[in-house]
């Protein structure tokens, strides 16, 4: 090729994307998002689950929508569809892992992500509206990962399903009629699968990607916080206006994520192939059993995203023999993250200049959230039963009960703890 | 704060192992890459349990995997006309099953996958006389079993001793107890296989996907040491 040649291609190139940029913003949107998008220098390890769930969820778009080709939702076929898929389909049994393994990894990045925004206070002002979008992400996460869970079928999928829509029932005067509506049958059926299968692959997945855009955007108007919770934008280069501290996101967080995603494809890879079931966590034995209404598993557990609320559920006792109350503090726990941009009342933002008793509080919340997450896997006579002191309790549930209260004082607390703490002063600029 | 959070990470390790010990099962020898192992076992299956138990999802032809050619599946497994590529149904409908026997025998295409293999080779060396019961047996992993016990001709009698709960051979059968186990494991054996035909695939194509990756990540991480040396 010439020399020549080469600056006609190059003219064509440019004449076409000038061509596209007076009629869409391709250009400056390139800028406004990757070239000219300047992210704090500072990003350490906790900063590679944000895009690292962008991956999971589009690894679960595309592996989803070739499973969809190949299964049925239908009560009669829809266990054997999925066996079709593992057995029959040309590299079916791999989609397939990608899908189960996905769900599961999709909680990981996104609880290690939240984590992140915890201890960094990435949802503090001005980043409000991108952590109130987050928490509407998390909780649409957490419907579409139940309804997904029905569609293979099994017996834990069927009585899973079961248990959580009589939750619903609980609800004062209208729960009944509000989880039959839910069922679309007095109990779960086949009428149940195919709406399911409608929010799992229609509706729940519109949701979430347009809360991710709405994330994103909100994130790239005011900035991305850092380790340090200082504002990059308070000192920028008189000459330019960009941040001292801030570096354009592509290439350089482009090429810094490349190997987040090496590393994260490698341990997902490694599920994939040599460990599906991930000892029973990722994908219940139970589960091959196809469904079956008249037979009820001894032990019924979500899966362990969800067991931390689920304990939380069985936490509560009944009041007035209603177990609203349990439900209630579930559906609470939940939504708790929310309101933590109006609680944290520290002068600082990040962990790095808050003292002590802060993260006594964030130690303690860390491991109510573990040890709840655990106990909602087994069952509550785990631990076997206290003596007649404590009127013959199981002991997995008084500790479920204590570790309930703790997570909630976590929130609760947060305005006197976060306010009386020492905190260190803030550099100018940022470290490391 | 470190070590409470190992602490607690490591939690559900001890108590699996605890949850283990209520029901003892034997482990079960399974070898995937010993095709006359699997080839037995698919005998012994078509033989005994594909009577009454289908496996509706398993194809015959998923047999050429574990070295069996089409004519040998014709020839030996194959009984009332069904072709190669047919899945191992059985000629008992469920409505007439479950008249007969009380409960529909379950399809064991994915049996060791809800199981375990270890409860499949226990639960097949575990049955014992107990007149009490309908079908004159019981069985020490799965009491009041539904089940009579198919094999009886080759293990013998068992009987269990309540105070114990050891199992003693009472009226031996065709087959010494060394081979009877040998049996039942490579029965196991082929039924780990049958759960899922894709898994020899699946570990052997991890290897090479993890080399790939490990390769990727060297080249991804020099092009960020790269692009990254004027930044600090």
């Amino acid at each position: 090729m010439t020399n020549k040649n080469k600056s006609a291609l190059a003219t064509v190139m440019e004449d076409t994307l000038s061509w596209v940029d007076a009629r869409f913003p391709l250009t400056s949107n390139v800028k406004a998002h990757l070239t000219e998008y300047y992210a704090p220098r500072n990003f350490n390890f906790w900063y590679f689950f944000g895009s690292l769930a962008l991956l999971v969820l589009v690894l679960q778009i595309v592996t989803g929508i070739f499973l969809t080709m190949h299964y049925k939702p239908d009560a009669e076929l829809a266990f054997g569809s999925v066996e079709y898929i593992m057995r029959d389909v040309p590299w079916g049994w791999l989609i397939r892992y990608m899908h189960s393994t996905g769900a599961s990894m999709f909680f990981v990045v996104v609880y290690l992500h939240m984590f992140r925004g915890l201890i960094y206070g990435s949802y503090r002002n001005p980043r409000e509206l991108i952590w109130l979008f987050g928490v509407a992400i998390f909780l649409a996460l957490m419907g579409e990962a139940f309804f997904g869970y029905l569609l293979p079928w099994g017996q834990m999928s069927y009585w899973g399903a079961q248990v959580i829509v009589n939750l619903f029932s609980a609800i004062p005067f209208i729960g009944p009629d509000v989880s039959e509506w839910l069922r679309g049958d007095y109990l779960v059926s086949d009428a149940t699968l195919n709406r399911f299968f409608a929010f799992h692959v229609i509706a729940l997945p519109f949701v979430l990607a347009g809360l991710v855009v709405a994330h994103l955007i909100a994130l790239h108007e005011v900035g991305s916080n850092n380790p340090d919770g200082i504002d990059i934008k308070k000192i920028k280069d008189k000459a330019t206006g960009i941040p001292l501290d801030g570096i354009p996101f592509h290439p350089y967080y482009t090429v810094k994520d490349l190997v987040g995603v090496s590393v994260f494809l490698i341990v997902f890879s490694a599920i994939i192939f040599f460990a599906p079931e991930m000892g029973g966590y990722f994908l219940e034995a139970n589960n091959f059993i196809p469904a079956d209404p008249l037979k009820t598993p001894a032990h019924i557990a979500p899966v362990w995203y969800f067991t931390p609320y689920y304990s939380i559920l069985r936490a509560v006792p009944p009041i007035l023999n209603s177990q609203f109350p349990g439900v209630a503090a579930m559906g609470l726990s939940v939504v708790a993250f929310a309101f933590l941009p109006w609680l944290d009342k520290s002068p600082v933002r990040s962990i790095r200049y808050r003292g002590g008793l802060y993260k006594k509080w964030l130690t303690a919340f860390v491991v109510s959230f573990l040890i709840l997450g655990y106990l909602g896997t087994v069952p509550s006579n785990v631990w076997g039963q206290f003596g007649a002191w404590m009127g013959g309790a199981d002991r997995a549930t008084v500790v479920a009960r204590f570790f309930t209260v703790v997570y909630f004082a976590f929130f609760v607390l947060m305005p006197w703890y976060t306010k009386k703490d020492k905190t260190k002063p803030v550099p100018e600029r940022v470290t490391g | 704060m470190k070590k409470v959070l190992l602490a607690v990470l490591l939690m559900p390790f001890f108590t699996l192992a605890l949850a283990s010990e209520e029901v003892h099962l034997d482990k079960a020898p399974i070898d995937a890459s010993n095709h006359e192992s699997l080839q037995r076992g698919a005998r012994t299956f078509v033989n005994y349990c594909l009577n009454c138990h289908s496996a509706n999802y398993m194809r015959y032809n998923r047999l050429l995997e574990i070295g069996l050619t089409e004519k040998q599946i014709k020839d030996n497994l194959l009984f009332a006309g069904e072709k190669v590529g047919d899945t191992m149904k059985v000629a008992m409908n469920k409505k007439d099953a479950a008249k007969w026997l009380g409960a529909a025998p379950p399809d064991l295409s994915v049996e060791v996958r809800a199981r375990g293999a270890d409860w499949v080779y226990t639960y097949m060396r575990g049955f014992y006389r107990d007149a009490s019961r309908p079908t004159g047996w019981n069985n020490t992993v799965f009491d009041k079993v539904g089940m009579p016990h198919i094999l009886y001709e080759l293990q013998g009698e068992q009987e269990l001793n309540h105070e114990t709960h050891e199992l003693k051979l009472a009226k031996p059968g065709r087959l010494s107890v060394e081979e009877y186990d040998m049996l039942v494991g490579d029965l196991t054996n082929f039924m780990a296989f049958m759960a899922e035909p894709a898994k020899q695939q699946r570990n052997h194509l991890g290897w090479i996907v993890l080399l790939f990756l490990s390769v990727l990540l060297v080249l991804t991480y020099k092009l960020k040491k790269a692009y990254w040396k004027d930044i600090h």
